[in-house]
Formats: C-alpha cells, structure tokens, sequence
C-alpha cells in the first residue's frame, strides 16, 4: 500500500459533519488569524484545548493522520531549533527580563526561560491550528469545498478549479503509476537500487509522458465545461452548498466571541505578547 | 413537411492549424425526430461535423467557415456555446474525462448550477431523469467507480437535463464492452421517441449502431459527404469496404455464400432479412466448406500455475489460475471489465506481485526476476501510447531501451533500424513523434519492444478507436510477426471481430478464474459464456440460428474462409 498522503473526507456522523462547509472554513480562518497574532500563552493554551476536543469528538483515527501528524511536528522541531540558532536572545529582547538557565551571559549560545517560554508559545501556534485543519478537512464533503470558498467571496471560477483539482488527484495518480510501471519495464531504474541521479533521470522521463497526458485531460474537461455552459454568467448555485442551520450560527457566534476576547487581550496585555516575568 | 431541425448548406471549413479545409462543401439537413447516424473513416472530418453542430466550432476551435450552417435556428457562426448547448446536448467520446462533479447526481446538476437554478429545482430534476436512466442507486458514488454503460448514462443524464432536443454522441461505442454497447444503443433508440429527440451519432462502428433502427446513414470521406441515405439502400450497394468503413459481419457471409444482396430486404436489419432460398443457399455453402485441422501450437511458452491475487485478501481478483501459453499463439483475453485481465498482465510482468503461484517462462521461473529482467522476454504494450512515448524521437524512442541496457551504439544503431523496417516506421526515423498519427505512433509504442527481442508480446485493446484502415494495417503487422518470427501474441479486447478474425484461442475470464479456453468461435456461440463476459451474440450466431445451422460451424467456417480470401490479398 501507498502512504495515505491525501486526507481523506469520510461520513463520521457527528456534529461537525452537519456543520456548513462555510461555517467551518471561516472558523478555521478566524481562529487560526487571531491564534497567528496573539502570543498570549493563556489564550493560546485555551484555543489548543479547545481545539483537542474538537478532534476527539470529530472521531478521527489517530492512525489515519499519523503520517501527516509527523510530518508536521517534524517541520515545527525543526523551525523551533532553528529559531534558536538564528536567534538565541531574542526572548529576552521580547520580555526584557533574563532568566539564566545554562551558559554565561554574554555568550551567544545561552539558555534563558525567557527564551524557552517565547519558543513554547511559537509551538503552541504551529500545533493548535493542527487538530482544526484536519477537522475542515476531513469532516467537510469535498462536493462542498468549492461552494463554501464561493461563499466566502473566492471567485467560483477558481474555487472550481480547486475542486477540478481535488478531483483529478486519483486519477493523475493512477497515470504516474502506470507510465512509471511501463517506463521500467523498458529498463529505467527508478527504484533504491539505482544511484540517485539514475532516479532523477528516470523520474523525467515519467514526467514528460505525465504532462502531456494531463494537457489533454484539461483540454477535455474545459470542453466538457463549456459545452454544459460552465462560465455563462457572473455567479452560479451549487447543488452541494448547505444551508446555515442553527448550530452554524452557533458555531460562528462563539468563534466570533473568542476572537473579541483575543483583540480585548491585545488591550489588557498593551500588546500581542503576555509577559509573566513582568510580576 | 416541417422544417429542418439542422441544416447545412454548401458548408465549408478550414481550422486555422490546417492548410486544407477539413469540410467541404457539405449540404445536409436534418428534420425533427430523425436517428442520424453519421460515419467515416479517421480524418474524414465527421468529429468537425459534430463540433459544428454544438459551437466548439467556430468558437474553441476558430477557422474559416463558408457557407450556412444552422441548428435550431440559430446561425452557429452568431450564436455561442452557451446558446447552442440548450438545444444541442453533447455526450463525449470518454465519459470518464468529461465528468466534472465529485458525485454522479453533482455531475448530473452541473449545467443547472451554471444556469443558477434552485436547489429545490436541481433536486427535482436530477430526480426525474435518475429515474428515467436508471440511476437512482448511483446518486451518491463518484462516477470514476461506475461501469461503463453507467458512466454514459450519467454524461446522457448531465446533457439530457437541460431539456435539448438534439443529442449528439461522438464514438458513444468506444468505451464499452459489446453487451453494455448493445444495451446503450437500445437505450438510446427509447430515449429517441420517449423524449422525442433528434439524435446524431458519430461512430464508425456500424455494426452495432444498426442493432437499433436508423432513419439515414450519412457517410463522409476526406471532408466530403459520399453517401447520406436510408441504411439499407447504402448496404445493397456493397460500398462501406470501399468508403473504408468495416460492412457487417452478416453481410460479408451473404457475400460469401453468394446470395445477391439486390434480392435481399431488410439488409439493414437481420430479425427480419429475406431473400429467395436464403435458407438452401447457406447450407449448401456450409456444406461445401471442410474446416482445416487447426495448428497446434505444443511447445508451452509460459506455465502459469495456482495464480491467486487481491489487493486486500478477502476480495481475490484471481483465485487458483492456471494456465499454459504455447510458443507461436496468437491469443485474445476477453471478460468483463473488471474482471481481472489488466491484473493478470500485470503479474506476468511483474507489476505486481501474486499472493501464490508459480510462473514459469521458457522453463524458468519468473517469480524472482524484476520487471526490468521479464521485459527481456515479456513485451507489454499500453492502450494509450502517449503513456508510454518518452522521448521526442522515433529513432531516440526505439533506441532508449537498447542505451538503458549499456549495448554499444552500432549494434543499437543496427537493431533499431531492422525494428524500424518490421514496423514500417523507417522512413519516418527521424521524424519527432508528435507529428505521428495515433496508430503511428501505436507502432512506435510496438517497435520499441520488439528492439529489446522479446519471446512474447502482451497488448492491451491494440485496436481501440482505430478505423478499419488503421486496424486491417495493425493487426496484418501483428499477424505478420506472429508468422514470421514466431512471436506469441496476447491481446486484451473487447472487440469481437478482432477475436473471431485474428486470434486463434480465446482465454475467457470470470469470477477469478479461467470460464473458457477454447477457440474464438465456440467461445461467441456459447450463450453463458457470453453473458458472463459482458460479450454480445454476433450477426452470425442469428443468422446461423435463423437458417437452422450449426452456430458454431458456421462461424468458424466464415472466419477460416475469410482468412483465406485475406491470405489471398496479402499475396498478391
């Protein structure tokens, strides 16, 4: 079996399932704009709570996002470390405390809390948006993906293009696998045995054939399009789009509350970061 | 007398890509109600005929236009896509590359949603006609996963909606197997006056469009109409191997047996066909063929025993196959879509890897060896050539398995230039591939396998939407190397007549295994087996029936003494 690199949207029954497309897609938007600015580390803490509930009670198998799940923390390590190298001081600079923890003041390589603490809270960004992006993900229909972009103001046009895209995934797919079966059966060498550049040439000549294959798809598809008059007037219904129902207002009433609660911290804090070592 | 619902007159046009007009002159009308089916050879202009008739011409494809042309009413040179595609519905050749929805009623209310309707409307629309195509079940399915006469029924369902009253099909037959086929061209005969629609057809499979009633079959060669008249009157005068089209199976067996088609009624339509003593001539025509001994081929080529394979192991696809290859077959894989053909190909080839089995090749076991070393031996050819086509040349192309496999340039230089000859590609060696035709290009796809020598040949529907030209050309090179050079052949297809014509045994498979082993005529007169194999009673099998002669003598009479009248014509 292929790793499951696509995320796949399945029925799991629950709430977040009947919630609209739209609703969802503009809380993720919201939540994750204000989380961006916010460094306070109460709030921040709040919302990546709230958002862990949210997973669980969406009844995604860990299993299923594992992969990506790795993936990403690996790329967030990564980036807190090299925040670190890049910058070692700059919690300080941020605080206007310093915390020793490890080495000597004036060295470049030092340990402080203050330095620590800003690094948690950038951890904190990264993560919290996670567990709701898969949420969008997986609990929304891809039919309904290009009717909630509409929706918020994305032209229908590319949110079209959006779902076309989504669409041709397995089927491009399906292609790459079987020029790639027929170009090795002539000899060319694209698995670990081969020396790397050996694979990238292979890989090429996988791509030519991929390209123009996928050329005459689009041809087809916009054909298809136009014929069933795609593009005749400036706006067009979806079949998938949702109503909003009670619970979307809901939803989008007490995502709307914490952001007036973040943008009031701003005001509290007299800026976007939260100073504990102030006292 | 009412007014033509199509009408041309002294049309003419030119693609702005091309230096020769691709229509010329054309004058055709069409009225009302009328089943149009019109045919042709590839290039003889009858797909720009269709894209007149639903404005991709001259508006996605621009050129110069002469002459009037109008559907509906309007002037397709004034009107837009938009405007003609309310009165012309369009089903494309693929189905699966035109659908645009994720899910099949999403497909089936795509148009609507562009024509910004209610959902409450779309929800009732989509209803009815799910009801009218049998597709209630299927709502909620992406249309990739349906087979293929549902596919078509979901692209009818998405023109059908809009309320058009033409239909127009282009190669509606390509894509499916011979029973879903019939079943479409019965459905589509219904549709014709339960909707009251005017339906064309472009399709150069004439055959099977004629299991259904047609009102007028126009013919088109090099961009000219040669033929528009009533079915039969065109068959009376014995002209489609002429125009290039293939003529009915039924119809080359009247010849055979010497019946004079101007005696006969109803040539376009075999349940009611008559002519004076149909019935002793055939007979006495059987009578006087002896059937040859068959060729044995015995020297077993690859042995395959106890093959099972799934992707998940509660659904076997294959299930216990065995099976023996012989050195010098030429052989046809048939069944059901689905049904496992491509799966099996792609444990010869190692594509995948069986679960069980043993595959021994010339006395060798393959189970060890990588694609790359059963490619020496096992040529495997893809339906679609640009899937396989890397590089730009066809000298470049043929040669790159030689260069990947380190042989020195001269001996490359040689082989490729031998392979280029057997193909009859060598005066073309150092043309860039693009400027090739699609069975060129075929070839190209062929002759890059047979550079590497190898012992047999696997291809996947080596015909499929070729003409009969291209196809008589392709399966003589076929036939030729299979002769020749002893190459065993293994081609996966729907179509019967290449079957019957061409191969002399038919592996049938179902159920994951192997339902028939036999030869091509006892296999299309076996009525079980062909339900099973989604396969369609050919013209011979009823007329065998009708005449009370044995089904399966005479067809194999018919296909021996065919073979011999070919013979001839190859010779001389």
């Amino acid at each position: 079996m292929q790793h499951q690199l696509l995320i796949g949207y399945d029925d799991r029954h629950t709430f977040l399932n009947r919630l609209s497309g739209s609703t969802k897609l503009l809380c993720f938007v919201g939540l994750s704009i204000i989380g961006m600015m916010t460094y306070d580390t109460r709030y921040l803490l709040g919302i990546m709570v709230l958002s862990l509930i949210l997973f669980h009670f969406s009844r995604i198998k860990f299993r299923d996002v594992s992969f990506i799940l790795s993936v990403i923390l690996g790329f967030s390590v990564l980036n807190l470390v090299m925040v670190y190298v890049f910058a070692p001081h700059y919690g300080v600079t941020i605080y206007g405390t310093e915390h020793l923890l490890l080495g000597h003041h004036a060295a470049y390589f030092n340990l402080t809390t203050e330095q620590l603490f800003y690094e948690f809270n950038l951890l904190l960004k990264y993560t919290f948006m996670v567990p709701l992006a898969l949420i969008f993900l997986m609990t929304t229909n891809p039919s309904e993906f290009a009717a909630s972009l509409n929706k918020i103001g994305v032209s229908y046009r590319i949110s079209y293009s959006v779902a076309i895209a989504l669409r041709y995934i397995p089927d491009v797919q399906s292609d790459y696998r079987t020029i790639s079966l027929a170009q090795q059966a002539r000899g060319f060498e694209i698995s670990k045995k081969a020396k790397f550049m050996t694979r990238v040439r292979g890989g090429v000549q996988i791509l030519l054939p991929l390209i123009f294959s996928s050329l005459d798809r689009i041809e087809v598809i916009s054909q298809a399009m136009e014929l069933r008059r795609f593009g005749k007037g400036k706006r067009r219904t979806w079949y998938m789009a949702q109503r909003f129902k009670r619970n979307d207002y809901l939803a989008l009433l007490i995502v709307g509350l914490l952001i007036v609660l973040g943008i009031a911290l701003f005001r509290v804090n007299g800026g976007r970061f939260w100073n504990p070592f102030k006292a | 007398m009412t007014a033509p619902i199509i009408s041309f007159k002294d049309f003419s046009f030119q693609y702005n890509s091309q230096t020769e007009p691709t229509l010329r002159h054309i004058n055709l009308d069409i009225y009302p109600g009328e089943k149009v089916l019109i045919a042709g050879p590839s290039g003889s202009g009858k797909s720009t005929l269709g894209r007149c008739l639903n404005g991709l011409i001259p508006q996605s494809y621009p050129g110069t236009v002469s002459g009037q042309a109008t559907v509906a009413g309007q002037d397709i040179r004034h009107s837009s896509i938009f405007d003609l595609s309310l009165n012309v519905g369009t089903v494309l050749q693929d189905p699966d590359s035109q659908f645009v929805g994720l899910t099949v009623v999403e497909d089936m209310a795509f148009s609507l949603e562009n024509d910004q309707q209610s959902q409450d409307a779309m929800q009732t629309a989509t209803q009815q006609w799910a009801q009218t195509l049998d597709l209630q079940h299927l709502l909620t399915h992406r249309p990739q996963e349906l087979s293929g006469g549902q596919k078509q029924r979901v692209a009818m369902a998405g023109v059908l909606i809009d309320n058009s009253k033409v239909l127009l099909f282009d190669e509606p037959l390509a894509s499916l197997d011979p029973a879903s086929g019939k079943a479409s061209m019965a459905l589509i005969d219904r549709l014709t006056h339960s909707q009251e629609l005017t339906v064309v057809i472009i399709e150069h499979r004439i055959e099977d469009v004629l299991q259904q009633p047609i009102d007028r079959l126009v013919v088109m060669q090099d961009g000219e109409i040669v033929a528009n008249d009533r079915p039969e009157t065109i068959l009376r005068e014995s002209l489609m191997a002429q125009l290039g089209l293939r003529e009915p199976l039924y119809l080359s067996a009247l010849k055979l047996a010497g019946i004079p088609l101007r005696d006969c009624r109803h040539l376009d339509d075999l349940t009611h066909l008559s002519a004076p003593n149909l019935t002793p001539t055939l007979q006495h025509w059987t009578q006087g063929v002896t059937l040859n001994a068959p060729v044995a081929h015995t020297d077993p080529l690859l042995d395959i025993q106890g093959l099972s394979f799934g992707y998940t192991p509660d659904h076997p696809i294959l299930h216990d196959l065995s099976l023996t290859l012989h050195r010098g077959e030429m052989i046809s894989l048939v069944g059901q879509n689905g049904v496992g053909k491509s799966t099996l190909s792609n444990l010869i080839t190692g594509f995948l890897t069986p679960q069980a089995g043993q595959l021994t090749f010339a006395g060798r076991s393959l189970n060890q060896q990588s694609v790359k070393e059963r490619a020496d031996h096992i040529g495997y050819i893809l339906q679609d050539p640009n899937q396989m086509i890397s590089k730009t040349l066809i000298y470049d192309e043929v040669a790159a398995g030689l260069v990947l496999r380190g042989i020195d340039e001269d001996t490359i230089h040689d082989r490729v230039l031998a392979t280029l000859k057997v193909c009859g590609l060598y005066e073309f060696r150092h043309w860039p591939i693009s400027a090739l035709s699609f069975g060129q290009k075929k070839r190209v796809t062929i002759a890059a396998i047979l550079v590497l020598q190898p012992e047999m040949l696997i291809l996947d529907e080596p015909t499929a939407g070729q003409d009969l030209a291209h196809y008589t050309e392709m399966m003589t090179f076929l036939e030729k190397i299979n002769r020749d050079q002893q190459m065993t052949i293994m081609l996966i297809t729907h179509d019967m007549h290449l079957m019957l014509e061409y191969t002399d045994r038919t592996i049938v498979l179902g159920g994951g295994n192997v339902l028939m082993d036999a030869a091509p005529a006892d296999v299309l007169t076996n009525q079980a087996i062909i339900e099973r194999a989604s396969l369609a009673k050919t013209s011979l099998y009823t007329l065998a029936e009708q005449h009370q002669l044995d089904p399966t003598e005479f067809v194999a009479k018919f296909v021996q003494a065919e073979r011999e009248v070919r013979a001839c014509n190859t010779n001389s």
